[in-house]
């Protein structure tokens, strides 16, 4: 099942495609992990995360200033190629101003027949943003009921509480398989693992997941041992060809704090009879979003923990260029890694990685790293 | 080659001392036994207001601003936040109000006078995290920061009641994390009588701004920078808000007497976001063309207040508030109401509304064509602005684009800019009148 998680990171089109031919459901792309996933699977919708190719494009430049970031950028042109065609519906948690604007202008000029923008509060350490985002969820559940014609009820949202929880556990633990000394997965297969988890059907994947959790990592040996255990975190990150160049090194990335990551799946829902309030407290409680993150710095023992609990002997901060949050964060992330002996190395992506030059710089981090055990 | 008779603005004096008055209030706050605090240019301003008559803000844009007008103190900030490990694609005037706090250098002269507490609000990615830095820098300033981001305003979404709630609920909060981190006792009346100011201020503001519609126009973009700038600097500022219904009665009295801002005025442009600060001159340039940049939505609505109604496509005043709050509840209630309605914080939720608004102005104040700064020092007004660029070059008016930073003088170049103006200029059709 593991080469399953590959399959499906190559094939999202193709599958989301096959899924509406064989379910006859409506596919709803969606911007930012905020997206209240569990509303839409409680609608039959099929949740399909926007993300960019990794390929140089030529067709953005009326519409995104080229200071905003590659990311925001690479996923405009997936719209504008038609790459994404088969979308019904497209919505946005409110993040950062990014990719907001990736957002509005494919809404403008690709609108599919639904379209929807929900303000994510950003003051998630208020008391108040907790009933605040209740209400939005509400009109959202409302605005979905519409579009599909079909009423939501407490059963079908307890079914996409059900299913979105199911998954985050098995995410967890096949997470949790990569704190043991000799990891039973590479980095690459991992972020296989999360990246596809965020627009293949919840069931499907959840069982792929746990298949592979029961059949094939149990005493799997890739020799992994002897490898740098790092974690990578920053901004949004699914370049399958870094993480590949950085385990070539004799690395092993064994976790992460990315949205494309482990952010995405990390808490539960905990349900109660107010099924929106339930929702709406897990997007608020769980591990924020450098947009979030203020007043209280609460990443940095978030991200302490990951790197305690995975036991890593240092952390490569991943940066998309211009991602003013991220940006925001870098000093204070580096000091705090710093002070329990783990330490950073910082690069910032494009579109496309400078794989040559960067590999220069993983050798000589993994290289330091490597001296500081042998003296 | 004048077409009409112009005149020096009587009470620009006034509004150089009025500016000049705030910042060395800042910095003498805590010889006359004042405090002090820090905080945006769009924050809600009146609630601080709430704790006496002595307390006094320093708000970071007009600040950043000011900085970057200084080239050498704004090259030595940006430098000493750089070397502390900020990005240097980071917003402009954050990076010279941190520089300034690393440099220990107030622009104005002397050391950087150190806050007392951080009273912000959160709509752009940088706003809240702006001070999570300065709190840092200075070693723990308490601070607390209000959400506003709740989604558009009528007429392009709907404030519900829960949106108001979200809102007015941290406002409430905030004043009594005021009176725990200050020790002092909260005064409704002031706090009143503060919003009731600020209402005054923007709403006033909007209506100098509208007089800009006549034929001459009785105020240029550059001075417009320089009155505008006080509803930056504290909105609920009595002595602001009396300065604008001064303003507005000079103004009307102009546009009355066709008094020019721009004697030999043939053509007449809009900008956008904020100008290189360091590099004005380029809006003297213009002059040369008899050209006049009228404003902008940025010098309109950063602190303006305006109704669009899509229908006919106006931009109007908004006008002020039936009658005064009487309850600490219902002043803030209002204010939240009064601000979630800002030209300015629309975008952030569709490049489309804003391409309306900018559409809107380009028609009701005659203009020829639009100069848009794709500004590198601020990706919070820079938000779809390309998206602009092509709504409102499709409704029919020319556009020019210019790259630069507002605040880094480094990312501006004067003399490709002036060229681009010069090819601007003859496909707008429009040749020199002046040397």
């Amino acid at each position: 099942m593991i080469e399953m998680f590959e399959e499906w990171y190559k094939s999202r089109h193709e599958y989301a495609k096959e899924w509406k031919d064989k379910t006859g459901g409506k596919v709803m792309g969606f911007f930012c992990t905020y997206v209240p996933e569990e509303i839409l699977l409680a609608a039959n919708v099929l949740p399909v995360r926007i993300l960019g190719s990794h390929e140089p494009q030529n067709v953005t430049e009326p519409h995104i200033f080229g200071m905003y970031c590659p990311f925001c950028r690479d996923c405009l042109a997936q719209g504008l190629l038609g790459r994404y065609d088969y979308l019904d519906g497209m919505m946005i948690a409110q993040s950062c101003l990014h990719i907001r604007q990736a957002f509005t202008s494919w809404k403008k000029h690709m609108p599919p027949e639904f379209t929807y923008y929900l303000p994510m509060p950003h003051q998630v350490q208020s008391p108040r943003s907790i009933p605040f985002l209740r209400s939005e969820l509400e009109t959202f559940k409302g605005a979905v009921e519409q579009w599909v014609g079909k009423e939501i009820t407490d059963a079908d949202l307890d079914r996409g509480i059900e299913l979105m929880n199911a998954s985050r556990q098995a995410m967890r633990d096949l997470y949790d398989t990569r704190k043991s000394a000799n990891s039973p997965m590479t980095g690459l297969e991992a972020m296989y693992a999360a990246a596809s988890n965020q627009w293949i059907d919840k069931a499907e994947h959840t069982a792929a997941v746990r298949e592979a959790l029961a059949k094939e990592l149990v005493g799997r040996d890739l020799g992994l041992g002897d490898k740098t255990r790092l974690m990578i975190l920053g901004s949004e990150d699914d370049d399958t060809a870094f993480v590949n160049m950085v385990e070539g090194c004799g690395s092993v990335i064994v976790t992460d704090d990315h949205c494309t990551g482990s952010r995405y799946f990390w808490n539960q829902v905990e349900p109660e009879e107010d099924r929106l309030l339930a929702i709406a407290k897990r997007y608020i409680n769980r591990p924020a979003c450098p947009t979030k993150d203020w007043p209280q710095r609460t990443r940095l023992e978030h991200v302490r923990m990951l790197a305690q609990e995975w036991n890593v002997a240092g952390a490569i901060i991943i940066q998309q260029k211009f991602c003013d949050p991220h940006e925001l964060d870098i000093p204070e992330q580096r000091k705090s890694l710093g002070e329990i002996g783990v330490p950073t190395l910082f690069l910032e992506l494009d579109v496309t990685v400078p794989v040559g030059q960067f590999k220069i710089r993983v050798e000589a981090f993994l290289e330091m790293l490597a001296e500081e055990d042998l003296f | 080659m004048a077409n009409y008779p112009t005149e020096t603005l009587l009470s620009w004096s006034k509004a150089k001392e009025i500016r000049e008055t705030y910042y060395k209030n800042y910095a003498a706050a805590h010889d006359k036994g004042g405090i002090r605090w820090v905080g945006g240019a769009w924050t809600f301003d009146a609630v601080p207001a709430g704790l006496g008559g002595n307390v006094y803000s320093l708000t970071s844009e007009p600040y950043g601003a000011s900085c970057a007008f200084n080239k050498d103190f704004s090259t030595r900030a940006m430098e000493a936040a750089e070397t502390a490990g900020y990005a240097r694609d980071l917003c402009a005037y954050m990076r010279n109000y941190w520089g300034s706090i690393l440099m220990d250098e107030y622009a104005f002269g002397g050391p950087f006078p150190k806050p007392d507490f951080i009273w912000q609000d959160h709509i752009c990615c940088s706003h809240a995290k702006w001070y999570q830095v300065v709190s840092e820098l200075e070693g723990g300033i308490p601070m607390f920061c209000v959400d506003v981001a709740v989604g558009p305003a009528e007429p392009f979404g709907t404030l519900t009641d829960s949106k108001i709630d979200y809102v007015t609920g941290q406002i409430l909060d905030g004043i009594e994390w005021l009176e725990k981190t200050t020790g002092r006792t909260y005064d409704d009346e002031l706090f009143i009588e503060a919003c009731w100011n600020d209402f005054r201020s923007t709403s006033r503001w909007a209506q100098v701004c509208e007089l800009n519609k006549a034929v001459p126009a009785p105020l240029d973009e550059k001075t417009m920078y320089s009155l505008y700038v006080l509803a930056t600097l504290q909105k609920s500022w009595g002595v602001v808000a009396d300065y604008y219904d001064e303003l507005y009665d000079e103004v009307k009295d102009r546009v009355e007497r066709g008094i020019a801002a721009v004697p030999n005025e043939q053509a007449r442009v809009m900008s956008d976001t904020q100008p290189p600060w360091s590099a004005l001159k380029l809006f003297r340039y213009l002059e040369q063309y008899g050209v006049v940049s009228v404003g902008s939505l940025y010098t309109f609505g950063l602190e303006g207040m305006w109704d669009f109604d899509p229908a006919t496509g106006d931009l109007v005043p908004r006008p002020m508030p039936e009658k005064k709050p009487t309850t600490r509840e219902e002043a803030a209630r209002e204010l939240v109401r009064w601000h979630l309605h800002k030209p300015e914080y629309q975008h952030f939720y569709d490049c489309d509304y804003k391409s309306q608004m900018m559409v809107a102005i380009c028609k009701n104040w005659g203009l020829s064509g639009v100069m848009l700064h794709y500004n590198r020092g601020c990706e919070g007004l820079s938000l779809g602005i390309a998206e602009n660029r092509l709504a409102i070059q499709e409704a029919g008016y020319p556009v020019m684009t210019f790259e630069g930073n507002m605040g880094d003088e480094r990312e501006f170049d004067l003399g490709r800019t002036m060229q681009r103006v010069d090819a601007f200029m003859e496909t707008l059709g429009v040749k020199k009148v002046a040397a």
